[in-house]
């Protein structure tokens, strides 16, 4: 199949920025924009609506923390397993990557027991403006972790040979990224109360 | 490759344990009671921990210039975004409409309006 | 540099529906947009038949009730814009013509695309889904203004209105895929000795396009979300009485709104540009001056959204900001056209067809512009707010992007994606048989708009203040005129296809143009380009002096040039 023969295309880079590597830049950029849309509808609502206050003080810090805690640390393995790419241990890079999936599926086991409190006291989706912001944001934040995790185990199947090694760092940048927009969503939804 | 410019022996262990300390710093202070300095720990901090990630994970500092550039510029729309919604929606009430039934109904959509 | 080797014919299946070879992708997607563009003109068809002829029997679809009716209108607009301006002229030409304009063998991530195109499938398959559900296709508008779009109770197609929403969301997404690859492809991918302003017109703004659509569908693709709780989880985002703002769903929906409109504009623009350089013979006048007020442009069209609120009770400070910005954009987009008027100027114009539709689209849009203006600024707009002179305006501006300017790229491309070329008799009768109704339909709207007319009235009968017999005919007029225009249609369909065998051989350059895709065969074998090619010019070498060749294609190098002028 024709598929699997690189074009020329691919190989060509006028940037001076590997093909790979552009496109993870313009992917993240086009997140910004659906995130930075979801949260500035959140922060306008959050500043128009005080009572709010009330809603967000049954936030389990401890869980948002916790969570800061373990996207933190499986960032430090992405970018260890680039360190590894980049010296050509693809078997050193794949078992960092994995761990940054792992990482990633505690993250979603938190998040999911988090809930199921939250769940139990009462609070779901429709339990008012805040608890339906409290939701989707997480939600979509969570499913972009889900996301990141499939992919992370490919790319590490591919690593584990050796083969594309490129996309390891790809990867590793859409994670940071998405640490990054959890950074601001654990004080928006855990801190700031 | 990044690392044809960049210094390869960033200390990825310490980056993180700096992180982690910040965590704990904004933790500390989602505890006190001054407003000013919960939200100095709440968005201070993530600001910060945010521009560690960024340059330090993601190298950020070290790409072409116009990728950080790029993705400023996003920023820069949804602050748009922001500054041309939120008189409307921090406002609450327009100039030919009024939440008064909906006040009667929900007390918490009373509240809203009381920021007038 | 290697070329493709002959692969064993692959089977349908895999030929047409899992290739990851562009030019395939291309016709997928022009083929599903043109197919969908039939269902658009069928639902034009059956509401402007009913606004005739009120509460009569349709031929071919029957008695229109309230509920269908704005069905109807709600579809056309969403199909229009989402499934048929979007495939063709950003996807169909994107992907056909970037790869063999900037000089490569395909897209920098050929599998992305073909998942781009998969999802739009998709997406279109939900679509069409939603006709067959209990209440119908969403009858809530194509802007879905909450709350009627997020309660089922108000809209009465609450199973409409998801499967909308969720269609929405997922042509996005293809757009987003499609438009990074195409990003990169134009970024990373082109021919050695390309530099930036070596990039012909029509790539520049389709990948602007694309960058365009990337930071301004991400609010909606957020607020998507939103409603989609609104209306199946019973949130309240947008809801008064649950604490939510409608506002704020208008302002998600404009901020990526109305930069679509420059979104499908711009890619139109690129056509008519290359088309007029090559049948005026002339270099584009100003062709950095071009590009600057595209980008101008494009930052310009964030920055003036709430134009389309002015009656919504927004902030009367914000509205006089956006009037201000509004009128603002007019400005460069004037240059544009100045620049291509410009162009044509002195050139020795050839009217073939595709030249015919370049300069109708020039025309039309103009029209369109002008009578803009009115609606930006919000005054005026106070009054003709959601009547149709609203309709009438943006067909001015959406009917030469979405109609004229297309064929004008696939009467000039034809040749190259298929080897033959079209009919130029049936051609001409098919321009004038288009752009003459079209004017006739729209007129009459500018007319009874300003006369009071509201839009999406099923029956003016039935509203004391709306009813205004004496505008009747032009309401009838204007019915008579869509028939008229649609009937021309099928001169092309049959020219399309009858061509498709019978046309004259095009060889590989019919129009003797410059640019890099004339240099393959037509059409272009996988891999396109035998050996790859070298860039040496900018696009628009024309007009030289030496008798025939009075061109130089942007793969020849400068010692050849004095060759083909001797
Ligand atoms: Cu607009």
């Amino acid at each position: 199949m024709s598929a699997s023969a690189k074009p020329i295309a691919n190989a060509r880079s006028g940037t001076g920025i590997p093909s790979a590597r552009l496109i993870t830049w313009w992917v993240i950029a086009s997140e910004i924009v659906i995130f930075g849309g979801l949260l500035a509808s959140y922060i306008m609502h959050r500043v128009a609506h005080p009572e709010w206050a009330e809603s967000a003080s049954h936030t389990l810090t401890w869980a948002g923390a916790l969570n800061t805690f373990i996207l933190l640390t499986s960032s430090l393995c992405a970018v260890l397993a680039h360190q590894a790419a980049d010296s050509h241990d693809g078997p050193k890079a794949a078992k960092l990557l994995r761990l940054t999936a792992l990482g990633g599926l505690i993250f979603l086991c938190v998040k999911g027991y988090e809930w199921t409190l939250d769940i139990r006291e009462g609070f779901v989706l429709s339990s008012g403006g805040f608890w339906s912001f409290y939701y989707t944001l997480a939600g979509l934040h969570g499913l972009h972790v889900l996301a990141g995790m499939i992919i992370m185990l490919i790319v590490a199947a591919d690593a584990a040979k050796n083969e594309e090694l490129q996309r390891v760092e790809c990867i590793g940048l859409y994670w940071h990224f998405v640490d990054i927009v959890w950074i601001f969503l654990f004080p928006l939804l855990y801190i700031a109360k | 490759m990044t690392t044809e410019t960049h210094v390869d022996h960033t200390n990825y262990v310490k980056i993180w344990a700096i992180l982690v300390a910040l965590l704990i710093v904004s933790v500390l202070g989602s505890m006190s009671h001054v407003r000013e300095i919960v939200l100095i720990a709440a968005f201070g901090v993530a600001l910060v921990k945010a521009y560690l990630v960024a340059k330090n994970f993601m190298h950020i500092n070290v790409e072409k210039r116009w990728v950080p550039y790029l993705l400023i510029v996003c920023l820069l729309f949804i602050a748009i975004l922001f500054a041309g919604v939120a008189p409307d929606v921090l406002k609450h009430n327009g100039l030919h409409w009024s939440k008064n039934p909906a006040d009667v109904l929900v007390p918490s959509a009373a509240g809203a309006t009381k920021n007038e | 540099m290697s070329t493709h080797v002959e692969h064993a014919e692959p089977g349908i299946f895999r030929k047409y529906f899992w290739s990851t070879d562009h030019k395939m992708i291309a016709m997928q997607y022009l083929f599903t947009g043109m197919a969908m563009a039939l269902i658009g003109g069928y639902f034009a068809y059956v509401f402007r038949m009913q606004l005739g002829f009120p509460n009569q029997y349709v031929p071919g679809y029957g008695i229109v009730t309230p509920g269908r009716y704005n069905a109807l209108v709600t579809m056309h607009g969403s199909i229009m814009i989402f499934w048929v301006a979007m495939p063709v002229l950003i996807a169909a030409f994107g992907n056909f013509l970037i790869p063999l304009m900037v000089g490569c063998d395909d897209m920098a991530f050929p599998r992305i695309n073909r998942l781009s195109y998969q999802i739009f499938l998709l997406s279109v398959l939900v679509l069409l889904s939603s006709f067959l559900v209990k209440g119908g296709p969403f009858g809530g508008a194509w802007t879905a203004y909450p709350p009627l779009s997020a309660v089922g109770s108000y809209n009465l197609t609450p199973a409409g209105a998801t499967l909308w929403l969720v269609a929405v969301a997922l042509e996005f997404v293809a757009f987003l895929l499609g438009g990074i690859n195409f990003t990169v492809t134009t970024m990373n991918s082109r021919a050695p000795g390309m530099k930036m302003y070596d990039i012909p017109l029509v790539i520049w703004m389709i990948v602007l396009a694309s960058i365009i659509f990337m930071c301004s569908a991400g609010p909606l693709i957020a607020g998507a979300v939103m409603l989609l709780f609104d209306q199946t989880m019973s949130t309240g985002f947008f809801d008064p009485t649950r604490g939510g703002d409608p506002l704020l769903w208008q302002h998600l929906f404009w901020f990526f709104g109305h930069p679509e409109v420059y979104v499908v504009l711009l890619p139109a623009m690129g056509i008519v540009a290359e088309i007029i350089a090559v049948f005026a013979r002339k270099k584009i006048f100003g062709y950095k001056t071009v590009l600057y007020t595209t980008w101008a442009v494009g930052f310009l069209s964030f920055v003036v959204w709430a134009h389309h609120q002015f009656v919504a009770g927004i902030d009367p400070r914000m509205a006089n900001i956006f009037s201000i910005t509004t009128l603002l954009i007019s400005v460069p987009i004037t240059e544009m056209v100045f620049l291509y008027i410009a162009t044509l100027y002195g050139g020795s114009i050839h009217l073939d067809t595709p030249m015919l539709w370049a300069l109708g689209f020039i025309a039309e849009f103009m029209v369109g512009g002008v009578t803009g203006i009115f609606l930006g600024s919000s005054g005026t707009d106070i009054y003709l707010h959601d009547t149709y002179f609203v309709i009438a305006h943006f067909h001015y501006t959406f009917v030469p992007i979405a109609i004229i300017a297309v064929y004008g790229g696939l009467t000039f491309w034809y040749p190259k994606m298929f080897g033959r070329m079209l009919n130029e008799t049936l051609g001409k009768i098919h321009f004038w048989g288009t752009v003459i109704p079209f004017n006739v339909i729209f007129i009459p709207l500018f007319i009874t708009g300003t006369a009071g007319d509201q839009r999406r009235v099923y029956s003016y009968a039935l509203f004391a203040e709306q009813s205004r017999p004496a505008l009747q005919h032009l309401r009838l007029t204007s019915t008579i005129a869509l028939l008229v225009m649609l009937s021309f249609q099928l001169i092309f369909i049959f020219n399309f296809f009858w061509s498709l065998r019978n046309g004259k051989s095009a060889g590989a350059n019919p129009w003797r143009s410059a640019t890099l895709e004339w240099t393959v065969p037509s059409p272009p074998p996988h891999g396109n380009f035998a050996v790859m090619p070298t860039v040496y010019r900018g696009p628009y070498e024309y007009g030289l002096p030496g008798g025939a060749d009075d061109y130089v294609p942007q793969n020849v190098p400068d010692q050849a040039f004095g060759d083909q002028n001797s």
